[in-house]
């Protein structure tokens, strides 16, 4: 499992894989905004915490399709299939390799670039805590997608379709957070609907998208 | 008796394409597929790997026995020769890796990016995963194409030296590999059929 998840890893960073795809996309998008929306820091600070969040799901959905689609594309699929490794464990391990690529640099980077949308000082600690809590399971939502529409040759536009109103409960309950934060409300109903939705895809999306993946790989 | 294949049926995109499929590979013994194009060598071979569900019929083999080797390598093109084997070498829990970079003389070669191979250095690449996996029934689809002669003979070698270490092989080729007599040649189109059957394809679809 680990060589996988060091092999994984490895390729993202390496010339072609797409580490700083998600990243890229995320700092463009928060920059933009406040020269579309306008400079009045009133508004900038009230929609903050929503659009980082919504700039973090985007950034995630650009890069689902890498998942499973070139490990497809070269035969490894068929092989890891084939190999000692549950399926299951496998699907996991890719998630994860793609939340430490995508998830966990937006978490780093959403706190730092949120003053360019003049996040209110409190809101920073909620944004990281929810990002932390939210976007593991962005990552294995995106797997399932990902699992869903292998074999598609540009299966991008499917791939939106299908996923995007798998997170929004995610995004809700997420932007939720670092709403109620900033407001200095009870942030415990939506940080504990938040964890749920993480645990609850850990515990079933990497059953679903081995069942999903074994009869696409036929 | 390694692997039992008795009365199976295998289907492509709904199409059945062989039926009543049955044989038998003992230990030491290679067993040769032929048959022309789009007969189903590949699907068989699938089906046997345990990548594709058969229609009917059944398939015995030992848990965890089988190692396939398709028409792609599964070789990262980003990663040197040497990463590209320890990985498989860790995924199957071995670590002869520098005898099966000597066995298919790609020693030379261990730091080279796969990506800068050429087309038949890469095949060696595939095929020496097969000794990373210290499986006993290798499935191999086409493993001499892209190889020049001395590598096909070598390749012969390689499975000779597997079968007589009590493995077995189920080769899907057009070219003639000298196996020292333990080949069987299994022609496929004893076995072909014609008929398009609804009930597979709805099989094939869930």
């Amino acid at each position: 499992m680990s060589a996988l998840l060091v092999r994984d890893l490895k390729l993202a960073i390496r010339a072609g894989g797409g580490f700083g795809l998600a990243l890229a996309f995320f700092l463009i998008v928060i920059v933009l905004v406040p020269l579309g929306v306008g400079p009045e820091m009133d508004i900038l600070s009230k929609i903050a915490s929503g659009v980082l969040w919504l700039g973090a799901l985007l950034a995630c959905l650009l890069s689902l399709d890498r998942i499973f689609a070139l490990d497809h594309e070269d035969g490894t699929l068929d092989l890891l299939v084939t190999s000692p490794l549950p399926l299951e464990a496998v699907i996991m391990t890719k998630a994860l390799a793609h939340w430490i690529t995508t998830g966990l640099p937006l978490v780093v980077v959403a706190p730092l670039v949120a003053v360019l949308l003049g996040l209110p000082s409190n809101g920073y600690v909620w944004l990281a805590i929810s990002l932390l809590l939210g976007s593991p399971a962005l990552s294995l939502i995106g797997t399932f997608g990902a699992a869903l529409t292998l074999g598609l040759k540009r299966g991008g536009l499917l791939l939106s379709v299908l996923v995007l109103p798998l997170y929004i409960p995610t995004m809700i309950f997420g932007s939720e957070v670092a709403r109620r934060g900033i407001e200095g409300a009870g942030v415990q109903t939506p940080l504990l609907l938040l964890a749920g939705i993480s645990f609850g895809t850990v515990a079933v999306l990497p059953f679903a998208s081995s069942a999903v993946l074994r009869i696409n790989l036929r | 008796m390694l692997l039992s294949v008795s009365d199976l049926s295998v289907s492509r995109g709904g199409r059945v394409l062989l039926e009543g499929v049955a044989f038998d590979v003992q230990a030491g013994q290679a067993i040769l597929l032929s048959g022309k194009n789009g007969i189903g060598k590949t699907s068989l071979l699938r089906t046997l790997a345990g990548l594709q569900q058969a229609n009917s019929g059944q398939i015995d083999v030992p848990q965890n026995a089988v190692v396939y080797s398709a028409h792609l390598d599964g070789i990262k093109q980003a990663l040197s020769v040497v990463e590209n084997l320890q990985f498989w070498g860790a995924v199957f829990g071995r670590s002869n890796l520098d005898a099966a970079l000597e066995t298919f003389e790609l020693g030379d070669l261990r730091d080279e990016l796969a990506g800068a191979l050429s087309a038949g250095q890469k095949r060696r690449l595939g095929l020496a995963r097969l000794l990373m996996s210290g499986r006993s029934i290798w499935l191999l689809d086409e493993p001499t194409v892209s190889l020049d002669l001395a590598s096909v003979s070598r390749l012969s070698r390689v499975v000779s030296g597997h079968l007589a270490a009590g493995g077995a092989a189920i080769i899907a080729t057009h070219a003639t590999l000298d196996l020292n007599g333990q080949e069987i040649t299994i022609d496929l189109g004893k076995f072909a059929t014609t008929k398009s059957d609804l009930a597979a394809s709805e099989k094939a679809f869930l």
